[in-house]
């Protein structure tokens, strides 16, 4: 999986360590204080992971195998916007493949990768429970129904800052 | 704790409840196949991801198929082995595996000792069907100073994780990824060489395929051996003589002493000497060391550390570089056998037949992969030119003997050459855990008490507990011995030494599971951890028929301190004999 090179700042190494903390330091909970962690700094770099295997106890092979087992957690940093489009079996019969191939063309990267400036990046799901409106796509917590390729500029025009 | 009765192949047996299929089957005589499953008994080391499902079995009443290795008894349980339904699901699970796996047996390093292509003979597999829906997983290759890493050969076993992280503790590898791109990797999938590896090559020892090798020296060795210009000499260690003949065929703990000698000679080698003799020499250095450490300490000297730690495993050395770079004034200063004996062969040895230097090739067997990142570090160089300069595992030795027509059985028995061929039986047990601080305690009792031990058999050092503790009284001075093998245990001994907590005066550790017998260089044990009891006796067997048991009675131990070294820890063993540490934690990610 590859990582963006990061410098941890004090206030941040001991951010991670109180979440460690708030979950007794026990190796048990890795899962959960990576979610915690991530949840706080948007990805999980490798300088993160070192201070959570330290904190743990537990080594920082164990923590990466962890992070690149779940598809939940990323080491690339996701973008201020993050568009997911649905695959499930409905959408994907609608269309999705298309809707996705778009939004490649237009924004220049592929799925799991974040747009130079920070602004987009893009992953796909599996079924959000909106078939009704297949293809579906999400930008952050917004749904976007009955996607088509055409109308792809349009979402992206929406986010211009 | 009760028993339950099973039919088992439609034999009934009675077996403890809470016990595996697989090991019921065991005591019934049936044979499961397993592929990931590991049990290592005498050791404690059990692996059982229930990944391959290559061990599964038919279970009456039970709609899937068992694992039967992960998979418990029960009362009236029956249980069928051989069911064409299981025949054809682990023919079907096999084919998965080989979908995605390579299929260069004919020029694998692996081959012929792969527990995977046993299988596939086993099954009697003539093609892979899936190959076509299968995307072969491709993976960098990584390569060490010891240990290759050809993930593509993967199987996820994960046996080499469990004995990384779980016996080890040095936490190295750990599983990545998943579906297609899974595989066992270091951290942040970087170079084994970067990582925290100790190159103990226990994770090599256990691999099923050839996905873990070690780095293979034999050509290079073929070279120098070829080059009229250069004499060859040869240094094998005390482990290699217990295990080679397994190679051949031979039971396990049979001795080839003589026959390993002769077989080096035959293979064109100018000179072929013993690291035993490295390790009596050893025991002088380390033995007066640890006096001259005891005597200070107990006289009230504040400056002075105590526990001794013995420094003659290389991976145990990786291991606290990297690990306790807090405690680097502990160990031992002197250099392991091979190092000595390099050093020694480098200037004592070639001053007395006037051999340059950069004429001289000194190549090593040894049980150990550890060992070829040893003889490359730049503290055991003079300018530029390493005082060892090839080390080759046993087994890399045996496939040596099998290139040059040598008929390993049949060969007579013959000596090692002289001077640095001698040994005694303190040296030979250097092999194994407890060996070493027997043989110390055997020179420095004599030593610091004046007198002559009547029985230097201290039977409380041995044993194949993982943790051992023992004192030994030195004429009313009780001197406190730790004993440990395998990096686990030993973490837990320094943990204590590191809290203030340990009240030992010497510690020897061995990384490997039974001492250098169990080494990552020694010919696979396949799941028989039994093999290393064996090979532990045959060590303490060559010990008890050797004349000589001290190291400081050895002659030509005592000669070279006369002509040439002067007396132990004086300045020129300082300079040949004794090394320091560094600090080689992994603070900094490399990716």
């Amino acid at each position: 999986m590859s990582s963006v090179k990061v410098e941890l700042k004090p206030h941040q190494v001991e951010k991670i360590k109180e979440i460690c903390k708030s979950f007794n330091n026990s190796e048990g909970e890795l899962i959960n204080v990576l979610h915690k962690v991530q949840s706080e700094f948007g990805y999980l770099p490798a300088e993160v992971q070192e201070v959570v295997s330290e904190e743990l106890h537990t080594p920082v092979a164990k923590v990466y195998g962890v992070v690149t087992f779940y598809s939940f957690f990323t080491m690339t940093p996701k973008g201020r916007h993050p568009i997911s489009i649905c695959t499930g079996t409905a959408c994907y019969v609608r269309g999705a493949e298309n809707v996705l191939e778009e939004f490649k063309k237009q924004l220049n990267i592929q799925v799991g990768e974040t747009s130079g400036d920070g602004k987009f990046s893009l992953s796909c799901l599996r079924c959000v429970g909106a078939c009704g409106l297949a293809p579906v796509v999400l930008v952050g917590d917004k749904t976007y129904g009955r996607v088509s390729p055409e109308g792809v500029e349009d979402i992206l025009k929406e986010y211009q800052e | 704790m009760s028993l339950v009765n099973i039919i088992i192949d439609d034999k009934k047996i009675k077996v403890e409840e809470g016990t595996t299929i697989f090991k019921a089957a065991k005591m019934a005589g049936i044979h499961i196949p397993v592929l990931c499953y590991m049990n290592l008994e005498d050791l404690n080391i059990e692996s059982k991801p229930g990944g391959c499902r290559i061990c599964v079995v038919e279970v009456e009443g039970r709609r899937n198929l068992a694992p039967s290795c992960s998979t418990n008894v029960f009362e009236g349980m029956v249980i069928h082995t051989h069911s064409m339904r299981v025949l054809n699901a682990r023919r079907t699970v096999l084919e998965l595996i080989l979908s995605d796996h390579p299929k260069d047996c004919l020029s694998c390093a692996k081959s012929g000792n792969c527990d995977l292509q046993d299988m596939a003979i086993k099954f009697g597999i003539r093609e892979t069907p899936y190959d076509e829906f299968a995307s072969t997983s491709q993976y960098r290759l990584d390569t060490s100073p010891s240990i290759i890493r050809e993930m593509d050969k993967c199987i996820m076993c994960r046996r080499c994780e469990t004995m990384c992280n779980n016996f080890q503790t040095v936490g190295a590898l750990s599983a990545v990824n998943r579906g297609f791109m899974a595989v066992v990797a270091p951290p942040f999938e970087m170079n084994l060489e970067n990582s925290n590896c100790t190159y103990c090559g226990q994770c090599v020892a256990v691999c099923p395929t050839g996905a873990l090798t070690e780095v293979d020296h034999t050509n290079r060795v073929i070279s120098a051996l070829a080059d009229p210009t250069k004499k060859v000499v040869v240094q094998t260690a005390p482990a290699v003589r217990a295990a080679l003949g397994e190679e051949f065929g031979l039971e396990p703990g049979t001795l080839v002493t003589g026959k390993l000698v002769t077989a080096l000679r035959t293979l064109g080698f100018d000179y072929v000497f013993d690291t035993d003799f490295a390790a009596d020499l050893t025991i002088m250095e380390e033995g007066a060391e640890l006096l001259d450490r005891l005597t200070k300490f107990l006289g009230g000297d504040k400056s002075v550390k105590l526990p001794m730690l013995t420094s003659c495993c290389p991976a145990w050395v990786n291991f606290f570089e990297k690990q306790f770079p807090d405690m680097l004034e502990i160990p031992s200063t002197a250099r392991s056998p091979q190092q000595m004996f390099g050093s020694v062969a480098k200037s004592y040895f070639s001053e007395v037949e006037n051999i340059k230097r950069e004429d001289m090739v000194v190549v090593s067997i040894m049980p150990c992969l550890a060992k070829k990142y040893e003889c490359q570090r730049d503290e055991f160089a003079v300018d530029g030119n390493p005082d060892v300069d090839l080390s080759i595992s046993t087994r890399e030795l045996a496939a040596l003997i099998k290139r040059a027509n040598i008929d390993f059985t049949s060969l007579q028995d013959s000596d090692y050459d002289n001077p640095m061929g001698e040994s005694t039986g303190a040296a030979v047990i250097f092999g194994t855990t407890g060996g070493v601080i027997e043989a110390a305690t055997r020179t420095a009792y004599e030593l610091h008490t004046g007198e002559t031990l009547e029985n230097v058999d201290f039977k409380q050092l041995r044993g194949m507990e993982g943790i051992r503790y023992a004192t030994v009284d030195f004429k009313g001075i009780p001197i406190n011995i730790g004993i440990a093998h395998g990096l686990g245990n030993a973490r837990v001994l320094l943990e204590e030494v590191r809290a203030g907590k340990s009240n030992l005066h010497a510690i020897e550790i061995m990384a490997c599971p039974g001492g250098c017998i169990g080494g990552g260089g020694q010919p696979l044990h396949h799941g028989d951890s039994l093999k290393l009891a064996k090979r532990a006796e045959a060590i303490y067997r060559e010990d008890a028929g050797k004349p000589i048991r001290k190291s400081h009675e050895n002659p030509h131990i005592i000669e070279l301190y006369e002509k040439y070294l002067g007396k132990p820890l004086g300045e020129k063993s300082h300079k040949l004999l004794h090394t320091h540490y560094f600090d080689r934690s992994v603070h900094k990610i490399q990716i």
